[in-house]
């Protein structure tokens, strides 16, 4: 049987998902028989490639380059699922929202409580701008499924993977879509 | 006393006159949700969440302010009422900023509690993310508005069972929110009693005792039935 193309995502998000998703143990092994991961935080790929079956992304879309990949995945993949809060909600990402821009966030980290040449950093092409306002993947781009969760236990990340393999679609319920 | 009967989902009730649908059903072993009632305290029907279907009428009615009448034929449980209660739950989701991941009252708090039993994976509706603020002026409790649902059940515990009168509902909409006495600080209230009644009634994690981090806003409603005791039957028992 020809494997499902898998790609993980990792936006603005505290990699805590992918640590999850790491705590599915020797599981992991059963899902390579299942699954080609074509694309990962813990691969070696530097570009999202055409045709992927399933994604799961983490994180919200916190800055310009988040905002270009969610589209570029979007387009290159059948199967989008948002991984955990920060993608499901915005979450602690979305936290600086009341804010109203990014500005007051900088200002904070880079200046106000810097000791060594305080600058806020600027590099076009290095760097990627924060957005204004933080958004959880929906609000950018259609999403199929959703894995809530801070992060989303083990268990319910092979839950949902299961199924979607399986081509059930996602049959979570119950304590496996609590936030938080 | 007069009695009524009526139908919920199909099975027959008898209920007092005067007493509501939320009542007769609770009474049959019925559960509808709810978040704004209190048992004890007056219900106001402010969150809409226990809204059931009523034969012969068309729009849907709020049991926990709904008399029973005779022969009234009650439905709780529809397709339409699960996309409703869905819909106003995404809405106090995306009112104000519910964070649970970093709440007091995360793994507590009925409305996350209610996100999970009606299947709420995600929220369909823009979130407004607005600016509020948290007033931790009070010695011993905070209150943060962003996790505030307006279901006035502080308001309510601090009139009714304490008799304080401290807190109350300012503003319209979506822009109400919970004050102290003329819109003060909590910390510098000349009514509040510091009884903690409001604290040990919020459903979700907006009013806490100070010290409480992520998931430590444990209540004691029993400290609220015990009051509501002694007030219904001259009895301090616990």
């Amino acid at each position: 049987m020809d494997r499902l193309t898998f790609a993980t995502v990792w936006l603005g998000g505290c990699s805590g998902c992918h640590m999850s998703f790491l705590d599915l143990d020797e599981w992991l092994v059963d899902l390579a028989d299942m699954v080609e991961i074509v694309y990962s935080p813990i691969i070696d790929r530097k570009e999202y490639p055409e045709n992927v079956a399933v994604c799961l992304i983490e994180g919200a879309v916190a800055n310009e380059d988040n905002l270009e990949q969610v589209k570029l995945i979007r387009a290159r993949t059948r199967l989008l699922i948002s991984f955990g809060d920060c993608a499901v909600t915005g979450n602690v990402t979305a936290m600086r929202n009341p804010l109203r821009t990014a500005e007051p966030v900088l200002q904070r980290a880079y200046l106000d409580t810097a000791n060594l040449r305080p600058r806020i950093p600027q590099a076009r092409g290095i760097v990627p701008p924060l957005l204004d306002q933080v958004l959880p993947v929906h609000e950018v781009v259609p999403v199929d499924y959703f894995l809530p969760g801070c992060p989303p236990p083990a268990d319910r990340i092979r839950t949902l993977l299961r199924d979607v393999i399986a081509g059930k679609g996602s049959l979570l319920s119950g304590e496996n879509i609590r936030f938080g | 006393m007069p009695v009524k009967t009526l139908t919920i989902d199909g099975k027959p009730v008898s209920a007092v006159e005067g007493q509501t649908v939320l009542e007769a059903a609770q009474d049959a072993g019925i559960s509808i949700p709810t978040l704004c009632h209190l048992d004890g305290v007056s219900d106001v029907g402010a969150c809409r969440l226990c809204l059931v279907e009523v034969a012969g009428v068309s729009r849907l009615l709020p049991a926990c302010v709904t008399k029973v009448t005779e022969e009234m034929e009650v439905r709780t449980e529809s397709e339409r009422l699960k996309r409703y209660r869905r819909m106003i739950l995404e809405l106090l989701f995306a009112e104000r900023n519910h964070v649970c991941a970093v709440c007091v009252s995360n793994g507590r708090c009925e409305l996350q509690n209610l996100a999970v039993a009606q299947g709420m994976d995600h929220v369909r509706f823009a979130y407004r993310f607005p600016p509020y603020e948290v007033d931790i002026t009070h010695r011993m409790f905070g209150m943060d508005h962003n996790r505030c649902v307006l279901c006035s059940r502080c308001v309510r515990v601090c009139w009714f069972i304490e008799g304080a009168a401290t807190k109350n509902v300012a503003g319209r909409g979506a822009d109400a929110r919970i004050i102290t006495d003329l819109s003060q600080p909590w910390g510098e209230s000349e009514t509040c009693t510091s009884c903690g009644k409001c604290v040990q009634a919020c459903p979700t994690g907006a009013k806490f005792h100070k010290g409480s981090t992520v998931a430590e806003m444990e209540r004691d409603r029993s400290r609220l039935e015990y009051i509501v005791t002694a007030r219904e039957k001259k009895q301090w028992i616990v």
